[in-house]
C-alpha cells in the first residue's frame, strides 16, 4: 500500500528546487529560502499570472488579495518551512497550510483533490522526517496544475488525479472519491479510468464500509428512535429535539446502571432466593404505592440477603458449625451490592463528565453571537412544514433585528493587544512591525456579544436616562426574588409539617388496624402533595416573571430555570434529611431502607402521573380550548425548559434510590420510554414549536451541566453519607448487623488478608492509601492543577487567536493602502515581471499575500485547537511557535 | 446492480437510491423510464423538482436545485438528483456540505458571496421583513465579521472558517431522511 514518495518528484519543476532547499535550522534562514523559492517560481509562472491579473484588475484591485487559485500557489511554499524538529502533527498542519479553493471549476477541483490525494498518500506512507522535508513541497506542481490552462487540460488533470488515486489503498481511494465535490457522472468517469488501470475495484468496496452507508445498519439498530427523532426535528426544529435527545441520554445512563445492578446483584439474588416471607396478595394498588406485594421482592433493599451466595453453610442456622469447606469462588452478596452500586455510579459519572465536556466543546463556538453565523448557519433545512418554516423565518428575523441593533450601538471592543512579537513570521512581517504599532483596525468580528446581553445592554442604556425607572425595576426584581424564595421556603415548611402529620395519621391507622387499602392510600398523600407543588409552582413563577418584565427572553428562561431548580432541590434535600434521620419513616421494627425505597418509588410514580396530567391538560385540553372556543390557529407551546427540569428531577430521584431499590433504574427506564412516546404523540398533535429564540446547543450544555452538578453530585453526596455514616437496619438487607455499610468492605479486606497471606499488599494498599486523607488531598491538588493548566492553555490559545486576527487585519489594511490601480494601468504593466507589476499596481507583494493566507490558516488551526483542546496540543504549540 | 453502482459514490443506501428513483419516476412517469440500466439521458426541469415536499417550503429551493444541476440551469438528471440527496443526507461530511452550502448561498455563481448574494439570502431568510437599511447594515456587519482577507466579499475559505464556529451546522443542513429505511432499523 505504501509506495515510496517518488511520484511526488516526477513533476518537471520538482527536480529543480530539490537541491536548493538548504534545510535550514532556524526560522530566519528558513524564511530567506522561502523567499528565494518565491522568486524562483515567479519566473516560471508568468504566463499564468498575467492572464489572471488582467481579468482581475479589471474588476477591483482589492480582489487580488484573495487567496484563490493564484494566491494559493504563492502561499504554497509555506510547506517548505517544514523543519525536522517539528512533530509530525505540526508537519501535517503545515502541509495543509495554504488556503484552500474549492468550487472554481471542474479542473480546479480535480487538481486540488489530486494534491490532497498526494498529501494523504504521503501521510499514510509516513516517510522519515528528512525525506518529508523535500517531498512535501508540491507547490510548483500545484501551481502548474491550477493556473496554466494550456498545458493541463481537463483530461490531463483527470489522468493525474487517477494516477494519484491509484497509489492509494483501495479503501482510501474509494473514500477520496466519495468526498469529492464532483458530480456523479464525473466520479464515474474517474472510477472507470481507475478500474481500467487497476482492474475492477468492486471487490474492495467492503473495505470502506465504515465510511459508507452500507456499514451503517449495525449502528442504526443500536440507535433507537432514529426515525422518531428525525420526525420531531423535521417538524419542530432542533430546539424541541434537544428535549428528546436529553431524554435519550438519560435512558442510556439508566440502562448502564440497570445493567450493572441486574447482572451482579439482582439476577444472583433471584437465583438464590432467601427464605421468603409469605407474600401479600397482589391488589393492583401496589403499582402506585410500591408497598404490599412489592415489599418483599427484588425491588427493595430489604429482600437481599447478607450471605455468601454459593456457600452451602448459609442454609443452616447461624449458630451451627459449618462442616463443609467454603467454595472456591464465594460470592459475597453485600460486597457485590456495594461494588455494583459504586461502579454504576462511577460509570454514570464518567459518562456524564464525557457528555458535559463534549457538549461544552460543541457549544464553545456558538456562544459568540456572530452575525455571519446567524445568517448562514441558522437555517434548518430539515424543517419542511409550512408553519414551522414561517416560524423559523420570524425567529431569524427577530434575532437579526436584535443583534443588528445591538451591534450598531455596541462600541467596538478594544483591540486586545498590539502585536509586537511577530518577527519570526518572516522578512515581510519584520518590515510591517512598525506599521503594526501605528495602525489598529477594529477587530469587530472577534467579540460580538451574546444576543441577550446585547439586548440587555441596549435596554439598560436607554433606561439609564431615568434613574427612577431603573430603581423601580431593581426593587421589582428584588421583590420578585424575595417572593419566589419565600414561596419556596413556604413550600418546604409545608411539606415538612405535612409529612410529619401524615406520618402520625398513618401510625394511628396502623394502631386501629384499618383496611390495607386505606393504609396504603395514605402513603400516597405526601408524594401527591410534593408533585402538586412541583407542578403548580412553575406557573406561579411564570406569573412572577410576567410581573418582573424581564428584558430578554434568555434571562427569563434562566430565571425560571433557577427558581424551579431551587424549589425542587430544596424539597429533595428536606426529604433526604427526613429519610436519613428516620423521623417520618416507617416504624423501627421494619426495614427503613425498604421504606425509603418505597417512598422514592412513590415519588417517581407520582411524578410520572403528574407529567401525564400536565400533558393532558396543559397540551391536549388547552389546544382544544384554543381551537374550539377561542378559534385561534395558535397552539400551546412546548415548554422545553420546564419539561427538561422535570426529567432532571425524576433522574435525581432514581439516583437517590439506587441503594434502597436496586431496580429503580429499570422503573425509570420504563417511565422514560413511556414518556418518550406520550410526549412525542402529544407534541405532534397538540403543540407548536416555541416562538422564543432557542440556542439548542447552548441550552443542552446548560441542561447537562445541571444534571451533572446539582442532581448527580447531590445524589452522590447523599449516598456517600448513607454508606459512610448511617447505620443500616438490624434485621434486613445485605448489611444487617454492621455499623455502617462501608464497614462491610473493610471487614472483607481483613478477611481477605487473613485467608490469603499472599495478598497482604492489597490490605496494605487499602489501609495506607485509600483510607489516608493525605493521599486524597494530593490527588485532588493534582486534579486541580491539571484543570488550571488546561484553563491556562485555552487562555493562551485565545490570546494567540486574538493576535493572529489582528495581524490579519493589519496585513489587509496594508493591502488597501493604495487602491489606485485602474484597468488602464493593468494593460501597461503587462510586460513587467510579476513582482514589479504588483508593486506598480500598489497591491500586496507576494510575501504579503502569502503571509495573509498563512495567518488565516494559522488562526484556523489555533481555533481548531481551542475547540478540541485536549486532543491536539501540537497544533496549539505550532501556532504559538510561529509567533 | 445499477443502484449498487451509484451507491458506491454516495452517502446513501442502495435501497434509498431505489426509493429515490421511485420518487424521480413519480414526478414525470412518462418521461423517466423505470429501467435505468442503459443510463438514459433524461433531465427533469426545476419546476417539477422544487415541488417535492422536502423542498417545497424551503426558501432556497431554487438555489439548491441549481447548485446540483450539471448544466447550471436547474434541470436535474437522475445522477444529479441522487447527488443532491446524498450531500444533503445526514451522513455526508462537513466539508462536502460546506462546499454545497457555499454554492447555494452564492446566487450569482461568481464563487464569492458578495453583497448582492447576502442581500438575497437575507431576504429569503426573513421573508423580506427587514427594511432595506437593516439589510444593508446586516450585510456590512456580516462581511466585516467573516471576511478574513479583506476583499469585501466572502470566499470559500472565509465561509468555511465561519462554519467551523457553528456547531449546529452539520445537523442543520440535512434535507432528507430515508424514512422507511430508518424505520426498519
Amino acid at each position: 500500500m505504501s509506495q515510496p514518495p517518488s511520484i511526488t518528484l516526477h513533476v518537471p519543476e520538482g527536480s529543480e528546487s530539490d537541491g536548493q532547499e538548504p534545510s535550514p535550522d532556524n526560522e530566519r534562514a528558513l524564511h530567506t529560502s522561502f523567499h528565494q523559492l518565491i522568486l524562483e517560481q515567479s519566473s516560471l509562472i508568468e504566463a499564468g499570472l498575467e492572464l489572471e491579473l488582467q481579468e482581475r484588475s479589471r474588476e477591483s484591485p482589492a480582489r487580488l488579495a484573495t487567496p484563490d487559485a493564484c494566491a494559493m500557489a504563492w502561499s504554497e511554499p509555506g510547506q517548505g518551512e517544514e523543519h525536522p524538529s517539528y512533530s509530525s502533527a505540526s508537519l501535517q498542519i503545515l502541509a495543509s497550510m495554504p488556503s484552500r479553493t474549492i468550487g472554481r471549476n471542474l479542473g480546479a477541483i480535480i487538481s486540488q483533490y489530486c494534491n490532497r490525494t498526494a498529501r494523504l498518500r504521503r501521510r499514510s506512507s509516513r516517510p522519515p522526517l528528512q525525506q518529508l522535508c523535500r517531498a512535501a513541497r508540491p507547490s510548483l506542481r500545484q501551481y502548474d496544475l491550477e493556473t496554466d490552462p494550456t498545458r493541463a487540460t481537463l483530461e490531463e488533470k483527470r489522468r493525474l488525479l487517477v494516477k494519484e488515486l491509484l497509489s492509494l489503498s483501495p479503501s482510501q481511494c474509494s473514500h477520496m472519491l466519495l468526498t469529492m465535490p464532483l458530480s456523479l457522472a464525473e466520479k464515474r468517469i474517474l472510477r472507470r479510468q481507475l478500474s481500467g488501470q487497476r482492474g475492477p475495484l468492486r471487490q474492495h468496496t467492503h473495505h470502506w464500509a465504515p465510511f459508507s452507508p452500507c456499514g451503517w445498519p449495525k449502528v442504526c439498530i443500536v440507535l433507537p428512535w432514529h426515525y422518531a427523532l428525525k420526525q420531531i426535528g423535521g417538524r419542530f426544529g432542533s430546539s424541541v429535539l434537544s428535549y428528546f435527545l436529553f431524554l435519550k441520554t438519560l435512558l442510556m445512563l439508566n440502562f448502564f446502571s440497570f445493567f450493572i445492578l441486574l447482572a451482579f446483584v439482582v439476577v444472583l439474588q433471584a437465583v438464590y432466593p432467601p427464605a421468603s416471607v409469605s407474600p401479600q396478595p397482589f391488589t393492583g394498588l401496589e403499582l402506585l404505592t410500591g408497598a404490599g406485594y412489592f415489599t418483599h421482592s427484588l425491588l427493595y433493599y430489604g429482600y437481599y440477603s447478607n450471605a455468601t451466595l454459593n456457600d452451602p453453610c448459609t442454609s443452616s442456622p447461624p449458630g451451627s458449625v459449618c462442616p463443609l469447606a467454603a467454595p472456591t469462588l464465594p460470592y459475597n452478596l453485600p460486597l457485590a451490592y456495594l461494588f455494583s452500586v459504586g461502579v454504576s455510579f462511577l460509570v454514570t459519572c464518567i459518562l456524564l463528565v464525557y457528555s458535559v465536556s463534549r457538549s461544552f466543546r460543541e457549544s464553545v463556538g456558538s456562544s459568540t453571537g456572530d452575525l455571519a453565523i446567524k445568517v448562514f448557519c441558522t437555517w434548518d433545512f430539515k424543517v419542511i412544514q409550512r408553519r414551522s418554516v414561517k416560524l423559523q423565518c420570524e425567529n431569524i428575523c427577530t434575532q437579526l433585528k436584535v443583534q443588528e441593533l445591538g451591534s450598531a450601538e455596541h462600541p467596538r471592543p478594544q483591540p486586545c493587544m498590539i502585536a509586537l512579537s511577530i518577527a519570526p513570521l518572516g522578512p515581510a512581517a519584520v518590515q510591517r512591525d512598525k506599521t503594526l504599532l501605528q495602525t489598529q483596525s477594529g477587530s469587530g468580528s472577534s467579540a460580538t456579544a451574546l444576543l441577550q446581553e446585547l439586548l440587555v445592554e441596549q435596554r439598560s442604556r436607554s433606561r439609564s436616562q431615568s434613574r427612577c425607572q431603573c430603581l423601580g425595576h431593581c426593587v421589582v426584581m428584588l421583590l420578585a426574588w424575595v417572593l419566589a424564595l419565600g414561596l419556596v421556603s413556604g413550600c418546604v415548611l409545608a411539606v415538612h409539617y405535612f409529612s410529619g402529620h401524615m406520618h402520625m395519621v398513618q401510625q394511628e391507622q396502623q394502631a386501629q388496624d384499618s383496611g390495607r387499602w386505606q393504609q396504603e392510600a395514605i402513603l400516597l398523600v405526601v408524594p401527591f402533595v410534593v408533585s402538586l407543588l412541583n407542578a403548580l409552582m412553575p406557573h406561579l413563577f411564570n406569573l412572577l416573571a410576567l410581573w418582573e418584565k424581564h428584558d430578554s427572553p434568555g434571562t427569563q428562561v434562566f430565571v425560571a430555570i433557577i427558581r424551579n431548580l431551587i424549589l425542587k432541590m430544596v424539597v429533595l434535600i428536606l426529604l433526604c434529611y427526613q429519610w436519613l434521620t428516620r423521623s417520618v419513616i416507617c416504624s423501627t421494627e421494619k426495614c427503613w431502607e425498604t421504606c425509603v425505597g418505597q417512598d422514592l418509588y412513590r415519588f417517581m410514580v407520582m411524578d410520572f402521573i403528574f407529567t401525564l396530567m400536565d400533558t393532558l391538560f396543559g397540551e391536549l385540553i388547552w389546544r382544544l380550548i384554543l381551537e374550539k372556543r377561542l378559534k385561534t390557529k395558535q397552539r400551546p407551546e412546548f415548554d422545553i425548559a420546564r419539561n427538561v427540569l422535570e426529567l432532571i428531577y425524576g433522574q435525581t430521584l432514581t439516583w437517590l434510590g439506587i441503594v434502597f431499590a436496586p431496580l429503580l433504574p429499570a422503573v425509570q427506564m420504563l417511565k422514560l420510554l413511556l414518556l418518550f412516546y406520550i410526549k412525542k404523540t402529544s407534541l405532534m398533535r397538540n403543540c407548536q414549536s416555541p416562538s422564543k429564540p432557542w440556542q439548542a446547543s447552548r441550552m443542552s450544555t446548560v441542561f447537562i451541566t445541571l444534571l451533572c452538578f446539582p442532581s448527580f453530585l447531590g445524589a452522590a453526596a447523599f449516598l456517600s453519607y448513607t454508606i459512610w455514616s448511617v447505620q443500616p437496619s438490624e434485621n434486613c438487607g445485605p448489611f444487617r448487623g454492621l455499623e455502617t455499610i462501608y464497614k462491610s468492605g473493610k471487614s472483607w479486606v481483613l478477611v481477605l488478608e487473613k485467608s490469603n497471606p499472599n495478598i497482604t499488599w492489597f490490605a496494605w494498599v487499602y489501609q495506607h492509601l485509600l483510607e489516608n486523607t493525605c493521599l486524597l488531598f494530593f490527588v485532588s491538588v493534582a486534579l486541580i492543577a491539571v484543570i488550571y493548566f488546561n484553563i491556562q492553555v485555552v487562555r493562551g490559545r485565545q490570546r494567540v487567536i486574538c493576535l493572529l486576527q489582528e495581524q490579519i487585519a493589519n496585513v489587509r489594511q496594508e493591502g488597501h493602502g493604495t487602491p489606485g490601480a485602474g484597468p488602464a494601468e493593468a494593460t501597461e504593466t503587462k510586460y513587467l515581471s510579476n513582482e514589479n507589476r504588483l508593486q506598480e499596481l500598489g497591491l500586496f507583494s507576494l510575501e504579503e499575500r502569502q503571509l495573509t493566507g498563512d495567518l488565516i490558516v494559522s488562526k484556523e488551526v489555533s481555533e481548531d485547537g481551542l475547540g478540541s483542546a485536549p486532543r491536539c496540543p501540537a497544533k496549539g504549540q505550532e501556532a504559538t511557535g510561529r509567533n | 446492480m445499477f443502484y449498487m453502482k451509484i451507491s458506491i459514490y454516495q452517502y446513501l443506501w442502495e435501497q434509498s437510491i431505489i426509493r429515490l428513483h421511485g420518487r424521480y419516476h413519480e414526478m414525470a412517469p412518462n418521461v423517466v423510464p423505470m429501467d435505468y440500466t442503459k443510463d438514459p439521458d433524461v433531465k427533469l426541469p426545476m419546476q417539477l423538482i422544487i415541488n417535492m415536499p422536502e423542498l417545497k417550503e424551503n426558501p432556497f429551493k431554487e438555489r439548491i436545485v441549481e447548485s446540483f444541476s450539471e448544466d447550471g440551469e436547474g434541470s436535474l438528471s437522475f445522477n444529479d438528483f441522487v447527488d443532491m440527496f446524498s450531500v444533503l443526507s445526514e451522513m455526508a461530511p462537513r466539508e462536502l456540505k460546506a462546499i454545497y452550502a457555499f454554492k447555494i448561498y452564492d446566487f450569482n455563481t461568481d464563487n464569492f458571496i458578495c453583497k448582492a448574494d447576502l442581500e438575497k439570502t437575507l431576504n429569503k431568510l426573513t421573508r423580506e421583513e427587514l427594511t432595506a437599511e437593516e439589510i444593508t447594515l446586516v450585510c456590512e456587519k456580516v462581511i466585516e465579521e467573516a471576511d478574513m482577507d479583506g476583499d469585501g466579499k466572502l470566499g470559500f475559505a472565509d465561509f468555511e472558517n465561519m462554519i467551523s464556529k457553528a456547531p449546529d451546522f452539520l445537523s442543520l443542513v440535512i434535507l432528507w431522511e430515508d424514512e422507511e429505511m430508518s424505520e426498519n432499523h
